[in-house]
């Protein structure tokens, strides 16, 4: 049996609250007493029963709904998650009813999409929710009946005791759970135990999704809601001059256009706050169609910034950043990344004496390669919803780090904490994307200066042409080769726009002997930001690639030769800082070349290429079959090893998996974006080659090593590794090895 | 005034002729299961189906579907259209779910054509649909499961 111990204070430990009419709701509080509980008692208290948020409500027909607290982007955590509380609680899943919590941080303690985390953070808190409202259901049947709770027993939400042939409904029971103390310590089941996690779920807003039901914020509207658009520069490292509206505010349906300033002058961003186009040109109208012409009619002069401060950061934690001016160009980024990497870098990990074995190395192979930034495009453009009052100010967001957005909304809206409302619809995507909610203040602004409830709409040109991209990357391995076709040395150097891509602390770091990893950094003007697997989408590509290309140098297997060095590092690791858990990738190298036929393929006709990677806790391996039809790649198929721990519904993860493999596909082939004196080029999809249906794999097969490791990440690990087991394949089928992504523009060269 | 019949109801819309269609469904008539997505034809999310043929409804006039039959993802209940939803159900299709409006009409359209589409057939009537979050391949698992349902 597993233990969880609540080590915070006892009285906050567990919130209950009775509902009108009779029933319990429980909601949880875990990690730290981050406020006090009275404030969360006495919000539900006064609060009418559907309005509140909390984990668990029971009603006294027995109907029983779990919230999920975690944002929703289509990860699927609006299943994963409730399943846990389920698992626990005892009760019949299919009739359990989901809903997704409102924002509530203090009472959920974490709703947070991002990093791979959800799963990883909520393993046990709430498992411990369904498991404490179980037991208080059990102990309030014990009192009931007078009878020891350990001749209880809990099954489909109805508590039995078998003695005197009795049974009472969770229903039923609730109303005097509700007054009961939570137990201190409470014990979990094991994973033999389990019942529902780790058995396949489906979704449970599918059945919502495929009739068209409204869950999106583009979807969501209110009684006297405009919509609005905002106009942001044509080129990064530009800024607003002026504007003329007079011709905007003749056409049909327009109520104003004005100018908004996002961030206030000397607000320093914290959080998930993003360096984003400052002062922006609204139109405000009755319909999107109308805000769209209109918006064509706004005359607008910009001009070029000056190089300014920005600052950042919370706590101790101060950043300050010089944003530097100019008009910058793909074609200037390249060559500004060559030219840092003749220079040499600062030095991130050094093992061994690297200089002296490249000296006196027989061979040295050297290999440069590199990537675009890349626009997130999520399927549905950015959005929010808002409407600010005197009291209230009512968000429908999607957001995936709702709390990080608190600060921004409360210092740039000049409203309190307490009267933010925000209601968290499904995202249309997120990949990183909407961590970034600068599309909250903005709405928040204009249904302030409107005195009227909002819905911000951004084009799909708005949203490509005002990203938080992925930053353009860098990097060159060497390997220093010796007579005996030994590797003697590995030097990693590489940079980025505006960060560099290398992880110096994982493998192949702590496999050699003599080990060099130098990193420098461009600053830019351009809106980076975070996307799936940040940095490892890169740094895997390339490391991965050099090491296949490495293996052949030296006439080695590339499963082989990496699970020999994942052997040496894991028997005799150089260096202290490892970040990573040999075994574990050893054994996700090892399924993979078994469930792939590795030595013998049945399919005689494709060619293959393998990868690995860590990242996020977790070790993916893919086998890419392909063949190339008129020029160009055709996946037939891919194998995949997973160890991400414990999977708790596989459906879910598998899903999600094949996605990050669709997703990595579609990048390394066709992903960039180009700049042009600051302009991003591709503004739609006319010009912004996104992968469709005919380059998608043929056929995803996804493997899961089987363990009792607690969760670990998931929405990423299988991300960056796919990139370079396409590269490895496309170069079998091909000859020809890529360094510079997107490979479509070489391919088509050919 | 525009008459629209939408799912077998008639609308009257006061919207102007080159009003997109996708716009007057959303913003006029209140049916949101239609979405958007690039607003150029491009991504397919916006499909809708009129006189039984999709079009993408972003760059389709409104004043060009009057007197149509316009049927939308939530006026999809015939034989095909029903195991479609349940094909894309059985085989948990959607991710954010986003696109599925748009894939489904698509899908449904082409099952109409074709009851038994072969995988280039597909590929060709589902070239249209964007899928951000990567479900293509379930998708093609989707059609043919929906196949053979009907
Ligand atoms: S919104 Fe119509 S095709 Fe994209
Ligand atoms: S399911 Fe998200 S875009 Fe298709």
């Amino acid at each position: 049996m597993e233990k969880s111990n609540n080590t915070q204070s006892r009285r906050s430990f567990l919130k209950v609250s009775s509902i009108t009419g009779g029933g319990m709701m429980i909601g949880f509080s875990w990690l730290a007493n981050l406020i006090p509980h009275e404030a969360i008692a006495g919000a539900t208290a006064t609060k009418d029963w559907i309005e509140l948020t909390g984990f668990i409500k029971i009603f006294p027909d027995n109907r029983i709904t779990i919230l999920s607290p975690n944002p929703e982007f289509g990860q699927n955590v609006i299943t994963s998650l409730p399943m846990l509380i389920a698992e626990e609680l005892e009760v019949d899943w299919k009739k359990i009813k989901v809903e997704q919590g409102d924002y509530d941080t203090p009472r959920f303690k974490r709703q947070f999409t991002g990093g791979s985390q959800a799963m990883r953070m909520a393993w046990k808190p709430l498992r411990t929710a369904g498991a404490t409202a179980r037991f208080m259901l059990l102990q309030a049947a014990a009192n009931e009946w007078d009878v020891p709770l350990a001749e209880l027993t809990a099954s489909n939400a109805v508590v039995t005791h078998k003695a005197s042939n009795r049974t009472i409904t969770y229903g039923a029971l609730a109303t005097a759970a509700a007054k009961l103390t939570a137990p201190a310590n409470i014990t979990l089941k094991k994973s033999g135990e389990f019942s529902l996690i780790g058995t396949p779920q489906k979704n449970v807003e599918g059945s919502k999704i495929v009739v068209g039901k409204s869950l999106f914020t583009m979807d969501y509207k209110q009684e006297g809601m405009l919509i609005a658009m905002a106009i942001h520069p044509t080129a990064f490292g530009m800024k607003l001059k002026s504007f003329d509206a007079s011709e905007a505010l003749k056409m049909p349906g327009i109520k104003d256009v004005f100018e908004i300033q996002v961030y206030k002058d000397g607000y320093v961003k914290a959080g998930f706050d993003t360096r984003t186009f400052n002062n922006l040109v609204v139109v405000v109208g009755n319909t999107t169609w109308e805000v769209m012409n209109a918006r064509k009619k706004v005359v607008i002069q910009w001009e070029s910034f000056e190089a300014y401060k920005e600052f950042s950061g919370m706590g101790n934690n101060k950043r300050e950043d010089t944003i530097p001016a100019g008009l910058e160009s793909t074609e200037s980024h390249m060559k500004q990344m060559y030219e840092m990497q003749k220079k040499p870098g600062k030095v991130l990990r050094k093992d061994g004496d690297p200089e002296a074995a490249f000296a006196k190395a027989k061979k040295i192979m050297e290999k440069t390669y590199s990537a675009p930034f890349l626009p997130h495009n999520t399927m549905e453009p950015i959005s929010c919803f808002a409407h600010i009052t005197e009291d209230k100010a009512l968000f429908v967001a999607p957001i995936q780090i709702p709390d990080m957005m608190k600060q921004s909304i409360t210092a740039n809206l000049g409203i309190t904490a307490d009267k933010i409302d925000m209601k968290l619809a499904r995202m249309g995507g997120g990949f990183g994307r909407r961590a970034y909610g600068h599309y909250i203040v903005e709405a928040g602004l204009i249904s302030q200066k409107m005195k009227a409830p909002i819905k911000l709409i951004y084009t799909r040109e708005d949203d490509m042409s005002n990203g938080v991209y992925r930053p353009s990357y860098m990097v060159t391995y060497k390997a220093a080769i010796d007579e005996n076709k030994n590797v003697t040395a590995i030097h990693v150097k590489g940079g980025g726009i505006p960060e560099n891509a290398i992880h110096e602390n994982r493998f192949p770091a702590g496999a050699f002997e003599n080990y060099l990893a130098e990193g420098w950094d461009i600053p830019t003007n351009i809106t980076i930001g975070a996307f799936r697997a940040p940095r490892s989408n890169f740094i895997a590509s390339a490391e991965q690639s050099f090491l296949d290309e490495l293996a052949e140098a030296i006439g080695k297997d590339p499963i082989d030769y990496r699970i020999e060095l994942l052997k040496k590092a894991k028997a005799n690791p150089v260096g202290k800082n490892n970040e990573y858990d040999a075994e574990r990738y050893i054994g996700v190298l090892e399924l993979v070349k078994k469930k792939s036929d590795w030595g013998n393929p049945k399919n005689k006709t494709v060619k293959r290429g393998v990868a690995a990677y860590f990242c996020h806790n977790s070790y993916a391996a893919h086998v890419v079959d392909l063949t190339m039809k008129d020029g160009q790649p055709v996946v037939q198929n891919v194998v995949s090893a997973l160890d991400c721990g414990v999977v708790v519904n596989p459906e879910g993860a598998k899903n999600m998996i094949e996605g990050a493999i669709v997703d990595g596909i579609g990048n390394v082939l066709f992903g960039g974006l180009r700049f042009e004196k600051g302009v991003p080029i591709q503004k739609n999809f006319n010009q912004y080659r996104m992968i469709r249906m005919k380059e998608a794999p043929k056929k995803i097969d996804i493997y899961f090593v089987q363990n009792n490791i607690d969760p670990t990440g998931l929405g990423e690990p299988p991300f960056p590794p796919i990139f370079a087991a396409f590269a490895n394949a496309l170069y079998k089928a091909t000859g020809k090895r890529h360094y510079h992504q997107p490979f479509i523009n070489a391919l088509n060269k050919s | 005034m525009i008459q629209l019949n939408i799912n077998n109801k008639v609308y009257e819309v006061d919207a102007s002729a080159d009003m997109p269609l996708l716009w007057a469904i959303r913003d006029l008539v209140g049916l949101t299961g239609t979405k958007f997505g690039c607003g150029i034809a491009q991504c397919g999310a916006c499909t809708v189906h009129v006189n039984g043929t999709p079009v993408r409804s972003c760059s389709f006039p409104v004043g060009a579907a009057a007197g149509k039959m316009i049927t939308t993802i939530e006026g999809v209940n015939e034989k095909i259209g029903e195991a479609v939803k349940k094909a894309w159900i059985e085989l948990q299709v959607p991710q954010c779910g986003y696109c599925q409006s748009g894939q489904i009409m698509s899908a449904t359209a082409l099952l109409k054509s074709k009851p038994h589409p072969t995988d280039a057939d597909i590929d060709a009537a589902m070239q249209g649909n964007l899928c951000r979050c990567g479900t293509y391949q379930r998708i093609r698992s989707a059609i043919h499961r929906a196949a053979e349902m009907i």
